[in-house]
């Protein structure tokens, strides 16, 4: 498995320790209520097709980066810089 | 193989929206911007080394107060040259990045892993590189170095 770093270009996924589900990235507000932070912290889906998610390049430059890839054919169609998506 | 003595390194982590004018002040401190992703610049008094999301390695004295954290590396990393006719097949033995000419020329630099650590390696000559680790395992680089120099050695 290679995943396209946004600024390392291709690398093995060795480099790349992974986080799960990019919802981390939609963070409720506080006062959101109980429902909204327990499926913020807790639930997750379990799809077999579309997903995003987050891994960190670790033993690269540093990013985290959000992932778009299929679980079904393993393909990825696109990586992009958690900073540039929070922002 | 030999030591390459930084005498000073701080690590520059630019503030958000703040890297412009970092980057434009280091010019006019140490004559050298910050450099691209993935490539390393110098000149006779300092070297500004991409070192990541938003970080370079600076090897010189910098003030970049309001502009960019500051951190002082100096003592934290360990850097040697390599060079050699079989200084590619050495580092494809601990490297799982491509550093041939042909796709990692002068003045790249990466971040990746040399065995399994965290280095920093940029390409000083046409047989030549510089590898920078943490200065905790620079008898580890050494030795994986050596073994690996053996290795191609044995081969012929
Ligand atoms: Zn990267």
């Amino acid at each position: 498995m290679r995943i396209t770093c946004p600024n390392c270009g291709e690398r093995d996924r060795r480099e790349f320790y992974y986080q799960g589900d990019a919802v981390a990235l939609a963070r409720p507000a506080s006062d959101a209520g109980p429902q909204a932070w327990d499926d913020y912290l807790h639930n997750r889906e379990n799809p077999a097709g579309d997903t995003q998610d987050l891994w960190f390049h670790e033993a690269g430059c540093g990013a985290w980066i959000v992932v778009s890839r299929n679980t079904v054919t393993h393909a990825i169609d696109s990586t992009t810089l958690a900073a540039t998506v929070k922002r | 193989m030999t030591e390459v003595v930084l005498e000073r390194l701080v690590l520059v982590s630019p503030y958000i929206g703040q890297a412009k004018w970092a980057s434009a002040a280091l010019k006019e401190q140490i004559g050298l911007g910050l450099s691209a992703p993935g490539r390393a610049i110098s000149n006779r008094r300092a070297r500004v080394i991409w070192a990541g999301q938003r970080s370079w390695l600076v090897a010189a004295e910098v003030k970049l107060e309001g502009l960019a954290a500051v951190t002082d590396q100096s003592d934290a990393w360990a850097s040697l040259r390599i060079e050699g006719a079989g200084v590619e097949d050495v580092l494809a033995r601990l490297v799982p990045i491509d550093l041939r000419a042909s796709t990692f020329k002068g003045g790249h630099t990466a971040r990746t892993m040399l065995a399994h650590m965290n280095v920093a390696i940029t390409r000083v000559g046409a047989q030549a590189f510089e590898v920078m680790a943490m200065r905790s395992m620079a008898g580890t680089l050494v030795h994986d170095l050596q073994a690996a120099a053996a290795q191609v050695t044995a081969r012929g």
